[in-house]
């Protein structure tokens, strides 16, 4: 699904990442864990191509082709998405003319013609009723005015609805209380599948009692210093990163 | 509804440019550049004109030479050379009775076919609108006119109307913008070409939209329409109007005079899409577009509705008004100004409160790209007689890069201390997280900033019928082509 070899990348000159390494087959979970400042938003950033951040070396393949060289919204059609940890208020354009524009992008890069007035609707009812957000939500402006919750509900309906192979949830945690976290969590777990794969980027392993790992990564000063399976998360919550980091230092001498 | 039209809109955006570019090959009488009192007299001789209108023309032609172009908009007009056009410019017609569509030049139909101006009487396709074609000087076809007539509304040409309803025209010709108004008011009521006239009769609600579709073809003429509105008491009529003009290297001007007048409790809706053509992206050609629009509401009650996208022409100067004359009568003007490139607008309106219990609504979004200067200048006057007058103004600004400008200058002068006036001002830009959002959702940036722009202008938008809401829509975001970067 997704590889990353030497990934370095920095913003405003300052390098972030130096030298990632990770592989994510299909159907995986992964979770990417660290203290903050240890480079998590910028590798899920430099992922989806947001245009602050250069890469400076490295190679990133998503199913077999080099992603690094894709525009965001092709990473977007060949099925990368990414849950935004502060997800943006776009005023006066509704969700209904949102998604549409998205659904259609879609079709278009895989040679379909734009989504039929009925499908759509029905679509976006049962996507909208999956995350159990109500019928007026489509009439809302994209984000404006949402609570915490309801913005990350928000981000897993457009998961829903576009059906990523490969989702990044940056941070969905924060902010949530524990019913929105249940809710967020159990959606992304129903629409887990062999073919899909999910990077899981959190502090906490809160989210993660929720969303079960296969492997989880500790990301500290912009590389990967630690993987091992789901009993890692725990064992982060109980002790901290320092003995992590410590461990990885003292190998480093 | 809205449903509709948004899907509509998302289907039809597509990577075209200027698409009204083309000029059309037709056998023109055109006069010779330049303008004296024997041009004003030829243009009446022309057109068979009373002894009335020649004087009319003429006491405004004799004050068009005392007077200078305004310099207070903020807009950089470069020396415009009123010797250097053509003040009129005929498509041949065969004669100049009753037209039907068969006696039409084909390559006319032509033209206006390719506009999207539907020439044929066809109901259902063109939704049951009425049209007045008018391409330069003249009016080639109005459509319906039977079944309008049946009603005892009456949409022809202002050419016609003086012709087969002198009175009508005599009585309310220059009653709300006088000829000694401004410049190109006063250049206009000289020169005026065709432009269309509509009566509405008492009691009556016009059973179609009535629109007129203003086409510039020859090269350098200007085109002075004049449409001139009435609606009788307890009257209704929704009014659109569409103008697109060809590419060329040349500015072209138009200065125009629309004059409305609605009486008691009567009901007017004014929709302009504005898309003539704006110059290239380096400034080059397009149309000066210097125009007086103004309602005289003198009944009570009566009601005026003003709503205007501007995307087109190199200049636009440009004010829609309401006169609240009648006690508690309502003037709207929502407007939606796009300027890209080097485009510059300066538009507004003005609110003048003279009758008691008036009021008044202004929303404005300016839109502002490339170089491009975009103001808004707005007028609420109350008068000392206007008591209860209100007033709401609402004036957003968007500015899409670093280069453009967007100004706001709203000037109140009020005499009577129970009005109530409000006036909101925002100013933003999209920002670079707004759009990659969208990115990462699979929608590419052009498509995104349309998508924000349109929703943006959406409480104007929504105010405009339904197909002239799709062809704004898809204007919006055309215009806004090649502005990131």
């Amino acid at each position: 699904m997704l590889r990353i070899d030497n990934l370095h990348a920095c913003i405003g000159g300052k390098e972030i990442l130096k030298g990632i390494n990770l592989e994510v087959k299909a159907g995986q979970v992964h979770a990417i864990m660290g203290p903050n400042g240890s480079g998590k938003s910028t590798m899920s950033n430099v992922l989806v191509g947001h245009p602050s951040y250069e890469v400076t070396a490295g190679t990133v393949t998503f199913k077999g082709r080099n992603l690094l060289e894709m525009s965001p919204e092709d990473r977007a059609h060949e099925g990368l998405f990414m849950s935004f940890q502060y997800p943006v208020e776009i005023p006066g354009v509704s969700m209904t003319n949102f998604m549409r524009a998205a659904l259609n992008a879609k079709r278009a890069y895989q040679g379909l013609e734009p989504v039929a007035a009925a499908d759509f609707l029905k679509l976006m009812k049962q996507k909208r009723e999956f995350v159990g957000l109500d019928a007026k939500f489509m009439n809302r402006s994209v984000n404006e005015g949402f609570s915490g919750g309801e913005k990350k509900r928000n981000e897993i309906f457009q998961m829903a609805v576009l059906e990523p192979s490969l989702s990044i949830l940056d941070e969905t945690d924060s902010g949530l209380d524990i019913d929105a976290l249940r809710i967020v969590a159990d959606g992304v777990n129903r629409l887990k599948s062999p073919e899909t794969s999910v990077i899981v980027i959190t502090h906490y392993q809160r989210l993660l009692d929720y969303i079960k790992p296969d492997i989880v990564h500790v990301l500290y000063n912009g590389r990967i210093i630690k993987t091992a399976g789901p009993e890692l998360a725990l064992e982060l919550e109980e002790r901290g990163y320092d003995w992590v980091i410590r461990e990885f230092e003292t190998a480093g001498k | 509804m809205e449903e509709g039209k948004d899907n509509i809109l998302v289907r039809q955006i597509s990577e075209e440019k200027y698409r009204y570019g083309f000029t059309t090959d037709i056998q023109t009488d055109i006069f010779e550049r330049g303008l004296t009192e024997d041009t004003v007299r030829l243009i009446s001789a022309r057109k068979d004109e009373p002894e009335w209108l020649l004087e009319f023309r003429l006491k405004a032609y004799r004050q068009w030479l005392t007077m200078k172009m305004p310099s207070w908009a903020h807009l950089n007009i470069p020396p415009i050379d009123f010797q250097n056009i053509s003040y009129y410019a005929a498509p041949s017609v065969k004669n100049k009775g009753p037209k039907s569509t068969d006696e039409i030049d084909p390559q006319l139909m032509k033209t206006f076919d390719k506009l999207g101006v539907p020439l044929e009487e066809r109901l259902a396709l063109s939704g049951g609108m009425a049209v007045d074609a008018v391409m330069d000087s003249v009016s080639v076809k109005t459509t319906f006119r039977k079944n309008l007539a049946e009603k005892g509304v009456i949409f022809c040409s202002i050419g016609e109307a003086v012709r087969e309803h002198p009175e009508l025209v005599r009585r309310y010709l220059g009653s709300v913008v006088n000829y000694r108004d401004n410049f190109y008011a006063a250049l206009n009521s000289a020169v005026f070409s065709d432009g269309s006239f509509v009566y509405i009769p008492k009691g009556v609600r016009c059973p179609m939209e009535l629109s007129t579709y203003f086409r510039i073809n020859a090269s350098g003429t200007g085109q002075f329409e004049r449409t001139l509105i009435v609606a009788d008491d307890d009257s209704y009529v929704s009014y659109l109007e569409g103008c697109t003009a060809p590419m060329r290297d040349e500015n072209q001007l138009h200065a125009a005079i629309v004059e409305i007048v609605v009486l008691d409790r009567a009901e007017v809706k004014y929709s302009t899409v504005q898309n003539w053509y704006p110059g290239d992206e380096n400034g080059r050609g397009g149309v000066y577009n210097f125009v007086t629009k103004r309602g005289d509401l003198r009944g009570v009650n009566s009601k005026l509705s003003w709503t205007q996208v501007e995307t087109g022409s190199a200049i636009t100067w440009k004010y829609p008004s309401c006169v609240l004359r009648g006690d508690g009568s309502q003037g709207e003007f929502y407007s939606v100004a796009l300027t890209n490139n080097w485009q510059q607008a300066d538009t507004g309106t003005k609110m003048i409160h003279l009758g008691r219990n008036t009021s008044s609504t202004i929303i404005s979004k300016g839109i502002s790209a490339g170089h491009s200067q975009n103001s808004y200048r707005g007028l609420v006057k109350v008068g000392t007689e206007a008591d209860g007058a209100r007033n709401y103004s609402q004036c957003d600004s968007l500015l899409l890069g670093s280069e453009c400008g967007a100004h706001t200058f709203p000037y109140m002068d009020i005499h009577n201390e129970t009005a109530v006036v409000e006036h909101e001002a925002t100013t933003s830009k999209i920002s670079e997280d707004q759009l990659f959002y969208c990115n990462q959702r699979g929608i590419p940036t052009e498509e995104a900033i349309g998508l924000i722009v349109n929703g943006y202008a959406k409480e104007v938008l929504n105010k405009l019928p339904m197909e002239f809401a799709v062809e704004a829509q898809r204007l919006l975001s055309l215009s806004l082509e090649n502005t990131t970067g």
